[in-house]
C-alpha cells in the first residue's frame, strides 16, 4: 500500500490540507473524479459548504466510488463538512435533505452552532491525541458554522467533546445536550472532526490520521513529493494564530 | 477596547481576561468561513424563490438583494441596502451562508446587518458609496467583510482596515468580463513583480502603491494575497468563471449573470461545475452546452457606461 492521500477537491478547503500534508512530507493529490481514488492510500474530506460538495458529487457520480473507498478499510477523515459525509444520519439540512457516504455510526447536526456569528475558536481538551502524538493536552479547534454529533454508537470512539455555556438562546438543544456535544470521533478506519484541523499550526490530528494506515512509519514519512506537485498548490493562506 | 465607557484605555493584551479560552469574530474565524468557499460560486439572488435554485444548483453561499446589479444600472437611482425583511426570508429559506451588501462607509448599514445575522457583508461599491474618502472601520465588527479592489495596493488597504475576503471589483451588471480579468492581472501582476523584488525595494514600492508595508511583505513572502481572494463583476458564463480560476482566483461571485440569463437553474449548476473543474476542458466543453441564451451585456468601449469600480479607491 502506498501512502499517498487523497484530498476530495469538489469545493472548500482542500488546499489548506493540501498544505499540512506538504508539511509533513506526505504527497497529497486532488480527487475530483471516481479514477481518482485508484491506488489511494487514505482520503480526507476537507471542510466546505456540505450541500455544494454533495450536489457536485452527484453531478460527477462519485458516491459509489466513495463509499466502496470507505468499504475498503483504508482510513478516511472527515473535517466539518467531511464529517456531515460520512454520518450515517444528518439533521438540520436543507429542504430535501442531501446524500451521504455514511459508515460513521453517528447523528450529526450540520449547522449545530448557527451562523457565523456564533462561530468561534476554543482549546478542547484531547487526551487521546496527546497520549499518541504528544504535546499539550489540548488542542486549539477553529469551528466555523460548525456540526457537531448528538448521538454516536456503541463502537465509536469518542476523541473530544466540547462544553458550552448552557442557556445560550441561538442553541435550542442547549438543555437537552447539557451543554455537551462530541466534536471528535473515531470508528475503525473513520475519523471525524467538526473542527478544522487543517486551519491551524499543530498537525497532531494530520499526523495521527496518517498512522491510521496499515503502512509503516518509514512509507509515511520519506514517500517524497513527486514532480506532478502543481506549481500553484505551493502557493498558500496563512495560518492565523 | 474602552467600549464601556469607563474612559479607562486598556492596554491590548495587557490584564485582559486570560481565563476566558473561547473566542468569537478573531481574524482566523473570519478568514475561515472565506476559506470554507473556496473553490465555490457565490450568486446574487433577489427572492427567497432563487435563493432555493441557487443552493440545489451547488451555490456555496448566496448574496441577498433587491435588485441585481444588471437592474440597478439600468433603473439608476440612488442603490441602498436591501430590505432587512427580504435578507431574512432569505435566510429562512436556505442552509447555506447568506450575504449581503452594504453602501461604501455606511456603518450603520453593517450594524444592522450584524444585528439581523447575516454571515458575511459586503462592503459593495454596486451600491451608492455613502463615503467617498472613507471605508467602513471593519475591524470594529464582529461580522466578517469581503471587499472589492482593481490592484494590489487597493486590496491591501482593504485588509488593513479589516476585511477578511478579497473580490476584484470587475464591472457588475455588466455581463463583460475584460475588467475583471484586467484586475485579477494587475494584482497578480504586482504580486510577481514583488516576488523578484529586493527586500531593500518593497518601502519604496509600498509606498508607491499606496499599501501598508507589514502586508506588502507579507504578500511578498506568501506570494498571494494573505487572504481568500474571488473574481467577481462581469462573470456570465461557465468559461468566464474557469477563466478568473486559472488566472488563480479562489472562487467566484456571480451576480446579474444567472437569474438574467435564458435557464437560471441550468447555468447556475454549469458554473458551479466550471469552478470545481476549472482546468479539464473537456468537462468545461460538456457543462457549458446547451445552456440557452445568456445575459445580453453590455459593451465597455461606450463612455456613457457607468464605472462602479472607479466608484472608491
Amino acid at each position: 500500500m502506498t501512502a499517498t492521500v487523497g484530498v476530495l477537491a469538489l469545493q472548500g478547503s482542500y488546499n489548506e490540507h493540501l498544505a499540512v500534508l506538504r508539511r509533513l512530507g506526505v504527497k497529497g493529490v486532488q480527487v475530483r473524479k471516481p479514477e481518482h481514488l485508484n491506488d489511494l492510500g487514505a482520503l480526507i474530506i476537507p471542510g466546505g459548504e456540505s450541500t455544494t460538495m454533495a450536489k457536485l458529487a452527484e453531478y460527477h457520480n462519485l458516491f459509489p466510488a466513495l463509499r466502496d473507498f470507505v468499504r475498503t478499510g483504508k482510513p478516511v477523515w472527515g473535517t466539518c463538512a467531511g464529517l456531515i459525509f460520512l454520518a450515517n444520519k444528518a439533521v438540520g439540512q436543507k429542504s430535501g435533505g442531501q446524500e451521504l457516504i455514511g459508515g460513521l455510526d453517528c447523528t450529526v447536526h450540520r449547522n449545530f452552532f448557527g451562523s457565523q456569528l456564533e462561530s468561534f475558536e476554543t482549546q478542547i481538551s484531547v487526551p487521546e491525541l496527546a497520549a499518541k502524538e504528544g504535546g499539550p493536552p489540548c488542542f486549539r479547534a477553529v469551528f466555523i458554522r460548525a456540526p457537531a454529533i448528538l448521538e454516536a454508537g456503541p463502537d465509536v470512539e469518542i476523541l473530544a467533546s466540547y462544553s458550552f455555556p448552557i442557556g445560550k438562546p441561538t442553541i435550542e438543544e442547549a438543555a437537552l445536550q447539557e451543554g455537551k456535544v462530541i466534536v471528535a470521533v473515531r470508528q475503525a478506519n473513520l475519523l471525524g472532526t467538526a473542527f478544522h484541523p487543517e486551519l491551524t499550526a499543530d498537525v497532531r490530528w494530520h499526523r495521527f490520521f496518517l498512522k491510521m494506515g496499515k503502512w509503516t512509519e518509514e512509507e509515511a514519512s520519506t514517500s517524497a513529493l513527486g514532480p506532478d506537485v502543481q506549481r500553484r498548490d505551493r502557493i498558500d493562506l496563512p495560518i492565523f494564530e | 477596547m474602552s467600549g464601556d465607557g469607563s474612559g479607562v484605555v486598556a492596554l491590548y493584551g495587557n490584564g485582559a481576561a486570560i481565563a476566558e479560552t473561547t473566542k468569537k469574530s478573531t481574524f482566523s474565524v473570519k478568514v475561515g468561513l472565506a476559506q470554507m468557499l473556496r473553490g465555490g460560486v457565490i450568486m446574487d439572488v433577489v427572492t427567497p424563490e432563487q435563493a432555493r435554485i441557487a443552493e440545489e444548483a451547488g451555490a456555496c453561499a448566496v448574496m441577498a438583494l433587491e435588485r441585481v446589479p444588471a437592474d440597478i444600472r439600468a433603473q439608476g437611482g440612488v442603490a441602498r441596502m436591501s430590505d432587512p425583511g427580504l435578507i431574512k426570508e432569505i435566510k429562512r429559506a436556505v442552509t447555506i451562508p447568506v450575504m449581503a451588501k452594504a453602501r461604501i462607509g455606511h456603518f450603520v448599514e453593517a450594524q444592522i446587518l450584524e444585528a439581523i445575522g447575516v454571515d458575511y457583508v459586503d462592503e459593495s461599491e454596486v451600491l451608492t458609496p455613502a463615503d467617498d474618502a472613507n471605508h467602513i472601520n471593519k475591524h470594529n465588527f464582529r461580522i466578517p467583510f469581503v471587499c472589492g479592489c482593481r490592484d494590489l495596493g487597493e486590496a491591501l488597504r482593504r485588509i488593513r482596515e479589516g476585511a477578511a475576503m478579497i473580490r476584484t471589483k470587475g464591472e457588475a451588471g455588466t455581463g463583460n468580463i475584460i475588467e475583471a480579468v484586467r484586475h485579477v492581472r494587475s494584482v497578480m501582476g504586482n504580486i510577481r513583480v514583488l516576488r523578484n523584488m529586493d527586500d531593500d525595494e518593497v518601502f519604496s514600492f509600498a509606498k508607491s502603491i499606496a499599501a501598508p508595508y507589514d502586508l506588502v511583505m507579507q504578500t511578498k513572502q506568501l506570494g498571494r494575497l494573505p487572504v481568500v481572494h474571488f473574481a467577481a463583476g462581469g462573470v456570465a458564463t461557465p468559461a468566464d468563471a474557469a477563466l478568473m480560476m486559472q488566472l488563480g482566483c479562489d472562487g467566484v461571485f456571480v451576480g446579474s449573470g444567472i437569474f438574467k440569463s435564458g435557464d437560471p437553474s441550468k447555468r447556475a449548476r454549469a458554473i458551479v461545475q466550471a469552478v470545481t473543474h476549472y482546468s479539464d476542458p473537456e468537462i468545461l466543453a460538456d457543462v457549458s452546452s446547451g445552456l440557452g441564451e445568456a445575459m445580453v451585456g453590455i459593451n465597455l468601449n461606450d463612455d456613457k457606461v457607468e464605472r462602479f469600480a472607479s466608484r472608491s479607491e
